[in-house]
């Protein structure tokens, strides 16, 4: 297997209920790169992000991260999830759900300090997780899954609420950690957030029409932004 | 299995509870407030209290946990936490241990207040040791507590938790020998109360009530109890998915 490749998806198929919201995906997704999965909400996105982190019901084809497959023992340690909704408890305060967790992970005190520090939610330790906002929780969320300092990040819709500073800031970080190493998956409904990534996967009705970098697919649409990339594909594929 | 993230689990549901100043109230004094109201309703009436007493110390702490627990794992599933901490290195025994572990520690406090005030207080009068019937308050309480995390799994909604009360708990405390004594039930019903927990609860605490020390029975009844609580813990380990639909 290819040594850099962070998750290699073959072939998966994925039912839920009546629908088939995976047919047929294959992909690779590499270490060390942010990557961005964008589509409209509804075509799959976190289907296939819980697929990756093992948390998904898979009626066909493999998921590979990391070398091992999707779910198993040995990546529980290694991958970070974020789901889209916090979760984390709202009763507690933010320390002390740092506390458990770290706890549950096996990690020393200075791992919450660090994470915090991340998030910058320093000056929220304090507060229980009910009277923060709605993007403050969800950096509390964030916050749990860098704990463990993983090796593969995936992050549900992480920026919805969030002012643009904050945003801005967030990008920095996680392009700071795969600058360290880490395989970052990003998924976001908000096409000008793709710019930011080293890679786009862009997704409709559960089927990939992209996989380059932004700039090779800017040139290859002729179109100056991502958005417009993004219509310029459906519209090919719906005239062919 | 790992006894620090057990013990993790049981602080944080301890600390999650201790910050919920109404539930404790209510999970503490709701039974000593019945028993108080049974006492006051056969004033005078000792003996019918002595023999009513010892079989609703068993109740209560089933009732109260079963509801407790089964509201709360409800609460844990829905939020997404749980699907996080089954996405981390945590064995689900840990995570059912801890929960029966922290409410096992406040169905002690509650079985101590209730066995305080109606022996203490209200002067209700048992042949056995009164350490027993604590022991048999708490193995209660658990057996409440691990029902409860077991049918949290089959509702998807608080509303619904509440409902399997009535469904789990009701039958089982017609049955139990307080209103008709077991042997004295239709033999289909006999069989079917054989079969439910809260029969051997107060059974169990029917034999403290009338032998001084403890007999086989009481040994039997309490190895019965542990065994469904054993059961319950499988069962709920069993329900508990890190690969959902």
């Amino acid at each position: 297997m290819n040594s850099d490749s962070g998750v290699e998806i073959s072939s998966l198929h994925i039912v839920r209920g009546e629908n088939v919201v995976i047919p047929d995906l294959s992909a690779s997704i590499r270490r060390g790169q942010v990557t961005g999965l964008l589509g409209p909400s509804g075509c799959g996105k976190t289907t296939l992000m819980r697929a990756i982190v093992g948390v998904q019901k898979v009626a066909g084809g493999t998921v590979r991260v990391l070398g091992e497959p999707a779910g198993s023992v040995g990546l529980r340690r290694r991958v970070g999830y974020v789901t889209q909704a916090p979760s984390v408890y709202a009763d507690l305060t933010v320390a002390e759900n740092l506390e458990f967790f770290s706890a549950v992970l096996g990690v020393d005190r200075t791992a919450a300090a660090r994470a915090l520090a991340t998030v910058g939610l320093e000056s929220a330790e304090d507060r229980v997780v009910d009277r923060l906002s709605g993007g403050q929780r969800s950096r509390v969320s964030l916050a749990v899954a860098l704990l463990g300092e993983p090796e593969l990040l995936v992050l549900d819709e992480p920026t919805v609420g969030l002012d643009p500073v904050l945003r801005r800031q967030l990008w920095a970080t996680f392009a700071e950690l795969a600058r360290a190493g880490a395989t970052i998956i990003v998924s976001s409904h908000v096409m000008d957030e793709a710019e930011r990534c080293d890679r786009l996967l862009l997704m409709r009705e559960g089927r990939l029409i992209a996989d380059d970098t932004p700039e090779a697919l800017l040139a290859a649409t002729r179109t100056a932004d991502i958005e417009s990339a993004f219509l310029s594909l459906v519209e090919a594929e719906v005239s062919s | 299995m790992n006894p620090s993230i057990t013990l993790a689990v049981a602080r944080r549901v301890l600390l999650q509870l201790r910050r919920d100043h109404r539930s404790v109230a209510l999970l503490l004094l709701v039974p000593c407030v019945l028993l108080v109201l049974l006492w006051w309703m056969f004033n005078g009436d000792s003996a019918t209290f002595d023999t009513l007493g010892p079989p609703l110390l068993a109740m209560f702490p089933f009732i109260v946990m079963f509801l407790v627990t089964s509201v709360t794992t409800l609460r844990e599933r829905s939020s997404g936490t749980l699907e996080r901490l089954l996405s981390m290195p945590m064995a689900k025994l840990d995570l059912l241990l801890g929960y029966a572990l922290a409410f096992g520690v406040a169905a002690l406090l509650q079985a101590l207040l209730a066995v305080g005030l109606t022996v203490g207080i209200l002067g209700l009068d048992v042949a056995g040791p009164l350490w027993a019937l604590a022991l048999i308050a708490v193995a209660d309480a658990v057996l409440g507590t691990t029902l409860g995390l077991f049918v949290s799994a089959f509702a998807e909604t608080e509303f619904q938790a509440v409902q399997f009360m009535p469904a789990i708990v009701f039958p089982q405390i017609l049955l139990c020998g307080l209103f008709v004594p077991r042997a004295a039930l239709p033999d289909v019903l006999h069989g079917v109360s054989d079969v439910l927990p809260l029969s051997y609860a107060v059974d169990s605490m029917q034999s403290l009530q009338s032998s001084v020390g403890l007999s086989a029975d009481f040994w039997r009844d309490l190895v019965v109890i542990a065994a469904f609580v054993a059961a319950a813990v499988a069962l709920g380990a069993a329900t508990l998915r890190r690969r959902t639909a």
